[in-house]
């Protein structure tokens, strides 16, 4: 077994993740965890859909919001993917993609204040840095030879819009849908940071115990995910897109003044602007390192390695829920529908619960991403098992989970692991906001104590975290030889 | 210039060389076809030829090279992008004129697939497929035809209908055929080819059935 590379990586990430258990904080802090728990759940089961007004208008926004932070970034990330082949562009794509869509929502908070603009652009600026690398994969991957034949002299863009855009037309329209959906997810959880999103009535109802009309908020998302094929139709679209800014509420005037200063004079390292030199900014830095980044960056791998490997074990024992290679079409519905809502509740909201019913530790942010990230994974590997077709003799039960099936779907069960590594890691930072002390936790932190120009040296810090992983990640993939679509 | 003359025509795939060097010359007038047991080279033959002609030439490449989600249409207009503006080619690819509509309807009459002009090229069979890239290369116009076993996935009587298209309106052609007594019956010469090297070339009007199969 040990001489599979594959077997060997498992076996050193899962060591690893141990390894961290040992040093993490996964403690359960409240008093009576089980009994809130309880109580969340009586809540979802008796949901309370009229308690607010502002239900319908928030689950509004949410979709506006979604709508017009994907539309922007898929047709920014269009324009980027035609020059994606350049270095610079591939730079910076990666970069405004490695910081999460609640940091931006943060750094434009700051100056832009609650203006529709913020959340349009905190979507939208990742987004785009997304789509523009998974555009130019799909671009890459059109047939070459219509172009070969086409009349020498036929213009460049006539030649991309006959021979290399119908081709790849019907990928780009599934991923952009894809994209909606997680466009939505995103779009809620900016609620927690202000803006008029569900996140924002679930932070509300929470805080104030009021689980019926949180649980209503969580069913009304799911409904609104789960009908996504229903209600986005092709000849919809155009009127959703151009409805949709006039959904996004009016928010509060843009102060121009806040603008200029927070470029000229916010996010100018202090040292820097009083004067100090180079001796105070190194000092500065220094400091910010030991105290901040080092810290904030040690609790953030921990957390992310534990996660992933958490991950991979939920998925493995998630994906026979919906295989059809066990069990009745009862237990697969059911399983099913567990699965959807597992991977439809952003991790952001599961964490939010779970510390609000654990208090703050690590462990509900483990179970959280693990939850989530499982439930993706869980189901694409599950409907992959789908496609393979057992002889007719083939052991049943453990026997056929652990000798028929991993082993067919390990490699590509490896490869999404691998790949949502990166995503995984973003979220950890981001947590921190809920107060586990992973980076997130100390940009905002700065923030809530104005200092600006720390927060952005932490965000930095975390992008480049973020790519660095990516970059691992990809070559762990190609040393292993793992291939996968992209999955968000 | 209707005719061409070559030489050093070679092509390696790694290590191996599978065609030439060799020379070929054709006059304004000649339609040759290119025989040979399959692997002789023809196809890289014809791709080399069409690397040189580029502008001069109309292709029906083996692997016909349609784009299958546009209709077929479209994949017929594909043959004079370069003739339009881009602001006409974008209109038509959205709505096409009705004069194109019209040119690209006859052509499709001619072959036998008039019902099939909004169909996309996915949803065509093996022999319906053919035909467009044919129509393509018609529609293209250009004054030598290269064609890489135009017809083999046609059957008898539709074989001949579009081996009759392409010599009304090709005079001077280079068509690698598997079919000897096609190759005898549309062309007037006959090149060859064996081991990458043009093992004979002759005048039809010099040739027997017989002397061909020697070569496969």
């Amino acid at each position: 077994m040990l001489s599979y590379p594959t077997v060997r990586a498992s076996l050193l990430f899962l060591a690893i993740a141990v390894a961290g258990l040992f040093v993490a904080d996964i403690a359960i802090t409240t008093a009576n965890p089980w009994r809130d728990l309880g109580q969340f759940f009586i809540g979802v089961a008796t949901p309370n859909f009229f308690s607010t007004e502002g239900l319908l208008t928030a689950l509004l926004r949410t979709v506006a919001f979604g709508f017009v932070g994907v539309a922007l970034g898929s047709f920014f990330g269009f324009l980027l993917a035609l020059v994606y082949r350049f270095l610079p562009v591939r730079i910076f794509c990666a970069f405004i993609r490695a910081i999460h869509e609640l940091f931006w929502a943060l750094i434009f908070l700051q100056f832009f204040g609650f203006h529709p603009l913020t959340g349009v652009l905190a979507i939208a600026i990742p987004y785009a840095g997304i789509f523009a690398k998974v555009y130019s994969e799909i671009l890459e991957e059109s047939d070459p030879e219509p172009s070969r034949l086409l009349p020498p002299g036929t213009s460049a863009v006539a030649a991309f819009l006959y021979a290399r855009i119908p081709d790849c037309w019907v990928q780009i329209r599934t991923y952009t849908a894809y994209r909606l959906e997680c466009g939505l997810r995103s779009s809620a959880i900016l609620g927690f940071v202000g803006l008029p999103t569900l996140g924002f009535y679930l932070e509300s109802s929470f805080s104030q115990g009021m689980y019926s009309d949180a649980g209503a908020m969580l069913i009304l998302f799911y409904v609104l995910i789960a009908t996504m094929p229903i209600w986005v139709r092709p000849k919809l679209l155009p009127a959703y897109l151009l409805a949709a800014p006039f959904f996004l509420g009016e928010g509060f005037p843009i102060v121009w003044g806040n603008v200029q200063r927070f470029f000229t004079e916010d996010i100018v390292p202090f040292p820097i602007r009083n004067g100090e030199g180079l001796t105070g900014l190194s000092s500065w830095l220094g400091d910010l390192m030991i105290t901040e980044a080092l810290p904030g960056i040690w609790n953030t791998i921990v957390l992310t390695q534990i996660a992933l490997v958490a991950t991979g074990l939920l998925s493995l024992l998630a994906f026979p829920l919906i295989s059809k290679h066990f069990g009745g079409p009862v237990r697969r519905t059911s399983g099913h529908v567990l699965l959807v809502i597992a991977r439809s509740t952003p991790e952001y909201i599961l964490a939010y619960i779970l510390l609000q019913l654990w208090g703050p530790s690590m462990l509900p942010a483990v179970v959280a991403l693990a939850l989530h990230n499982g439930g993706i994974i869980g189901h694409l590997i599950g409907r992959q098992t789908n496609t393979i077709e057992l002889r007719p003799d083939a052991p049943t039960g453990f026997t056929r989970y652990s000798w028929e099936l991993v082993p067919r779907v390990y490699r590509s069960f490896l490869a999404f692991l691998f790949y949502r590594w990166e995503i995984i890691m973003r979220e950890t930072a981001i947590l921190g906001i809920l107060g586990i002390y992973t980076l997130g936790f100390y940009v905002d932190s700065a923030i809530q104590n104005i200092q600006f120009d720390r927060a952005m040296i932490l965000i930095l810090i975390t992008a480049s975290l973020n790519i660095g992983v990516d970059v691992l990640g990809r070559t762990i993939r190609r040393k292993l030889a793992l291939q996968t679509m992209p999955t968000c | 210039m209707s005719g061409f003359a070559f030489n050093d025509l070679s092509a390696s795939f790694g290590d191996k060389r599978v065609i030439g060097p060799l020379s070929l010359e054709v006059h304004p007038g000649e339609r040759v076809a290119l025989v040979g047991k399959s692997g002789a080279g023809k196809s890289t033959l014809i791709k080399l030829l069409y690397e040189r002609l580029t502008q001069d030439a109309s292709l029906v490449p083996q692997g016909l090279g349609l784009v299958n989600a546009l209709p077929v249409f479209h994949n017929v207009f594909m043959g004079q992008l370069d003739k339009h503006p881009l602001w006409y080619n974008t209109l038509t690819l959205i709505r096409p004129f009705r004069k194109d509509r019209n040119t690209v309807a006859r052509l499709l009459n001619e072959l036998g697939i008039p019902e099939k002009q909004w169909v996309p090229a996915a949803s065509l069979s093996g022999g319906q497929r053919q035909r467009v890239a044919i129509a393509r290369a018609l529609y293209r116009n250009a004054p030598i035809l290269l064609a890489d076993e135009p017809i083999s996935a046609l059957d008898g009587p539709m074989a001949h209908l579009v081996m009759k298209a392409l010599t009304d309106q090709f005079s001077t052609s280079v068509v690698a055929l598997h079919d000897v007594d096609m190759a005898l019956a549309y062309c007037n010469r006959i090149v060859g080819i064996q081991n990458g090297q043009i093992a004979l070339d002759q005048p039809v009007s010099e040739l027997q059935a017989a002397d061909i199969m020697a070569l496969y």
